[in-house]
């Protein structure tokens, strides 16, 4: 609970803030067009502004306004079909002040140059991603995630490649690569490769991950130091997060990259000119292209800048996985058979998902309840919490974006109490094989929803079903049932999600303590929330309407009474 | 030079040149009466008539565009070259380029495309005549261009004349795999439908003899189904081999060459109109040590020895002009005369002059006024009335040239033939 968690103070402030009349920070508009005219551009500016669902930690306020400039260098001799950009995304706790006048150099440069087919617009945004989501909606003409933002006046064209900087002081030790985009989408795998190049033929130091490539392949460091960076790229993808400029550009089919300057304490320092001269190149070469990059991989895993494993390699894991549901599935299928009764033909073939019309046969009701029950509480977890965050700062002395993190874990924990309630709805009619019946249905829904989203985001499937599978093939309401209770809470969703942190803060050799890791997980809940609204990223909705009912079902198949 | 008989020249075959000599026109009015010639004279003359050939043509080819192939583009107009400054010239030279390099946007150095790094020899030069350009360059014009099997409306500067004194080089250049060369990303012309033009280009007299030299991956592919006689192919690489790019150039971004052809570049540089370099040296250009790729020749198709063979027979127009002070009597090479070849000679000799229609009476106009002090120019073949051009006095003839080849060739009674 900081200085702002106090409602009355907070508005106090926000007064004060708007007496004055200045912004808390702002982007420097005006110079940056001049400056970008100057060097020969064309100028234009776009102002956007998005309401948040609720203020969080960084910006404080519900209302987010901001202003995006960008320049177009026209191609002196090709229509403007095409076009590259290079951005730089700007806010108030991110310091990319070196990254902007890398930028402008590289436009001055690029300004006095005749062999570009393609145009390249230079794009400075404020508010962060928001600014770039904003210009990119207005760019192609869509509307995804509820920004208001002014038409563009100028554009260049398809957008065939974009880069991304964050630099944050004029010398670097190292360049830090980031491939994770919004839902865990890649860019093209020929992308990265164009990066690796001109590091090796600018003599910099590339990092993956902020791990070195490892030197010795043969001894067990190498592949040890592989697993370590392929592990944080999982975690990472897993979240579906945007983790950099490039992440929201994927969506749009815009192969992109983020190229961050790290200044550590190393005694060798490159300065702006050797970045320079790899962004250069690599435009140069992208500048060559005929065709969007198609020919390399879209699905990959990397434990290593110079190697990848590909889909072809990695999804038969996730295939044996979820053929371990499968088989349990139809090891419940054969039991109910064999017992001959009602209920489980109809439980059997009925699938996940929607519920069967109660009229059909006595069994059903068993299996209908729970299945509403779970899926509303799914829908609770989804909209109570940015709904009622407002009722709940009246009453509670928290701040909005604590009390939407509160109430998610409440209601998630309420969740746990289930079985208790549902009994009650329920009819005692053939208790023994009604849970097998349930679990069958939960399985084929895990089932399911785990291969759908292997599909897409690969870490993420395979991340979930590592730690839900065993829990759900193993639930029973026989046996020794803490133990099993223990187990499935502890592979709960967002158990889960503890637990990826404290993994991922491990394995970037940064360990967390219990409570530092219990604040970073309570952020990185309003985070998911967050980026769910203003990007549209589907972690949220997926674990809250997806996997969280389905993990509920198995929560009552262990305590069927 | 004097104008000579047209009822004489009529009955002049479309055979070997027999060398007759113009001073003695007028004796040779039936077949010619040779006698044996003393054995210098003949050695002499055996060298003066080496080769069978009265013009040379090019067609030279490259099949593939985008920026990235920019090397195959100057390997073709490196053979351009070459072969323009040895004497061929435009209206002999059929050139097939897919793509433009010196305009494209991503060219830093507009309108040059360079041969070597360090940009020292720019192979566009200021006069380069594109004939099929662009998507021109496919498959079915190239075998049109090849039998000759043209629309009407194609112009002159997209067609193939040549005859069968004709001495032709076809360059090919691209991405070529095993038996297969890929035209413009979508289409492929194989070894067999090569063979199979150049036969047809045989049968219809189409050249004397035909050089083909392929720069491409696996480029001895394409000459492995060759069946039809004079024909002498080099490859870049044997089958199962790449072609190597010679060297990337930092400031325009790619490959300016391929190997093989620079090799060929630096070996044709040094020779002019008048070499006596032959194809054995052609063959030893770029060793496994420089090419990395072995490259292949062919010749068992080829009825003389290769070291016989000049260079300039093919990549050049070289006319034979020999000064004597004395005359000689040449005689005619019964041996390799073909059967079908002397049944033409007879039957020339039964036809009737052929004649034009009604013609205004030039030549008495003519006569009536001119005292004689513009020269009076004879078209051979023409009929018994004969049309006569005026040419002043100062101007050359066609004097040096061989009456027979400028008879042979169509092209030549064009007068006024723009070069475009």
């Amino acid at each position: 609970m900081g200085l702002l968690s106090d409602p009355v103070r907070r508005r106090a402030l926000a007064r004060l803030v708007l007496r004055l009349n200045a912004p808390l920070w702002a982007l420097p508009v005006a110079w940056l067009e001049r400056t970008m005219r100057s060097v020969g551009l064309e100028v234009y500016t776009q102002s956007f502004s998005r309401k948040l669902p609720f203020p969080d930690e960084t910006r404080e306020r519900y209302m987010v306004a901001g202003t995006n400039v960008y320049g177009i260098l026209r191609a002196p001799r090709a229509a403007s079909t095409e076009s590259l950009v290079l951005t730089v995304p700007c806010g108030p706790d991110s310091a990319n002040s070196q990254a902007v006048g890398l930028l402008l150099a590289l436009a001055a440069h690029f300004r006095g140059q005749i062999y570009w087919a393609k145009d390249i617009i230079f794009l400075v945004t404020e508010q962060d991603l928001l600014g770039t989501e904003a210009w990119l909606e207005a760019y192609h003409d869509t509307n995804v995630t509820g920004m208001q933002s002014s038409p563009l006046q100028g554009r260049a064209g398809a957008i065939q490649a974009a880069l991304a900087l964050e630099l944050s002081s004029d010398v670097v030790t190292s360049l830090d690569v980031a491939v994770e985009g919004l839902n865990g989408q890649l860019p093209n795998l020929d992308l990265l490769n164009l990066f690796q190049t001109f590091c090796q033929k600018g003599g910099l130091l590339c990092t993956l991950q902020g791990k070195l490539q490892p030197q010795d392949w043969t001894s067990v460091d190498g592949p040890l130091q592989g697993l370590q960076t392929l592990l944080l790229m999982t975690l990472q993808q897993a979240s579906g997060r945007p983790h950099g400029a490039h992440g929201l550009f994927l969506r749009y089919r815009v192969e992109a990259l983020t190229i961050r300057g790290i200044n550590s304490f190393r005694q060798y320092k490159y300065d702006l000119v050797a970045v320079g001269k790899a962004l250069e190149g690599m435009f140069r070469k992208l500048n060559h292209l005929l065709e969007r990059l198609h020919q390399s991989f879209f699905f990959y895993v990397l434990p290593a800048l110079s190697r990848f494993v590909s889909i072809g390699l990695y999804m038969p894991a996730a295939g044996f996985l979820l053929l371990v549901l499968g088989l349990k599935a139809l090891e419940l299928w054969m039991q109910l058979h064999e017992a001959g009764a009602g209920p489980q033909e109809a439980g059997g073939a009925s699938g996940p998902g929607p519920p069967l019309p109660p009229a059909q046969s006595v069994g059903l009701a068993s299996l209908v309840a729970p299945l509403l029950i779970s899926q509303a509480m799914g829908l609770a977890l989804y909209v109570l919490p940015v709904l009622g965050q407002h009722v709940a700062t009246q009453h509670f002395p928290v701040a909005e974006a604590e009390a939407v993190v509160l109430t998610l874990l409440a209601i998630y924990a309420a969740g746990l109490a289930l079985p208790h309630s549902t009994h009650r709805v329920m009819s005692a009619q053939a208790p023994d094989r009604g849970w097998m019946a349930l679990k069958l249905v939960a399985l084929i829904y895990l089932a399911l929803q785990l291969a759908c989203v292997a599909l897409t985001n690969f870490s993420l499937g395979f991340l979930l079903a590592a730690t839900m599978v065993p829990a759900a093939a193993l639930t029973h309401p026989c046996g020794p049932r803490p133990l099993y209770a223990a187990l499935l809470v502890l592979t709960s969703p967002a158990a889960t999600l503890l637990g990826c942190l404290f993994l991922w803060r491990e394995l970037q050799e940064a360990p967390l303590s219990l409570a530092e890791g219990w604040q970073l997980f309570l952020a990185a809940l309003a985070q998911g929330v967050l980026d769910h609204h203003t990007y549209g990223a589907l972690l949220f909705p997926l674990l809250a309407l997806g996997l969280y009912p389905c993990w509920l079902l198995f929560w009552n198949v262990l305590f069927w009474k | 030079m004097r104008a000579s008989e047209p009822s004489q020249r009529t009955r002049i075959p479309a055979t070997r040149w027999n060398g007759d000599d113009p001073g003695q026109a007028g004796e040779r009015a039936s077949a010619p009466p040779f006698t044996s010639v003393p054995r210098a004279s003949k050695d002499q003359t055996e060298q003066f008539f080496r080769s069978g050939h009265t013009n040379n043509w090019a067609v030279l080819v490259c099949t593939s565009r985008f920026w990235f192939n920019y090397r195959h583009v100057a390997n073709t107009l490196s053979v351009y070259r070459s072969v323009k400054r040895l004497g061929i010239p435009d209206s002999h030279i059929v050139l097939m380029l897919a793509d433009d390099m010196a305009c494209n946007p991503r060219n830093p150095k507009p309108a040059t495309v360079f041969s070597h790094k360090n940009m020292e020899l720019n192979v566009y030069g200021d006069d380069v005549e594109v004939d099929y350009r662009s998507y021109e360059v496919t498959v079915e014009n190239f075998l049109r261009v090849l039998t000759g099997r043209i629309p009407p409306s194609t112009p002159r500067s997209k067609r193939l004349l040549s005859d069968d004194r004709s001495n032709i080089l076809i360059y090919m250049t691209g991405h070529g795999g095993n038996g297969f060369l890929k035209f413009q990303d979508s289409e492929e012309i194989t070894n067999i439908e090569l063979a199979d033009a150049f036969e047809q280009m045989w049968q219809k007299r189409r050249y004397n003899e035909l050089l083909f030299i392929i720069d491409t991956c696996q480029g001895a592919s394409m000459y492995e189904r060759f069946y039809s006689p004079n024909i002498m192919a080099l490859a870049s690489s044997q089958v199962g081999e790449d072609s190597l790019s010679h060297q990337p150039d930092p400031a325009i971004g790619v490959h300016l060459m391929d190997r093989y052809t620079f090799y060929v570049l630096e070996f044709l540089e040094e020779i002019n109109p008048a070499s006596q370099t032959n194809m054995n040296d052609l063959f030893q250009v770029c060793p496994k040590s420089l090419c990395v790729s072995t490259p292949g020749h062919r010749t068992d198709l080829f009825q003389r020895d290769p070291k016989n063979v000049l260079i300039t027979d093919f990549f050049g127009s070289v006319r034979k002009v020999e000064i004597t002070t004395e005359t000689i009597r040449l005689q005619p090479d019964l041996g390799n005369m073909e059967s079908r070849y002397k049944k033409e000679w007879m039957d020339e000799e039964l036809m009737e002059p052929l004649k034009y229609a009604e013609q205004l009476p030039v030549a008495q106009i003519i006569h009536q006024d001119w005292s004689g002090h513009h020269r009076i120019f004879g078209i051979p073949g023409a009929s018994k009335h004969f049309s006569v051009i005026m040419i002043p006095s100062n101007t050359l003839t066609f004097s040096e040239q061989s009456p027979l080849s400028w008879r042979a060739s169509p092209q030549v009674e064009d007068h006024c033939r723009n070069q475009s």
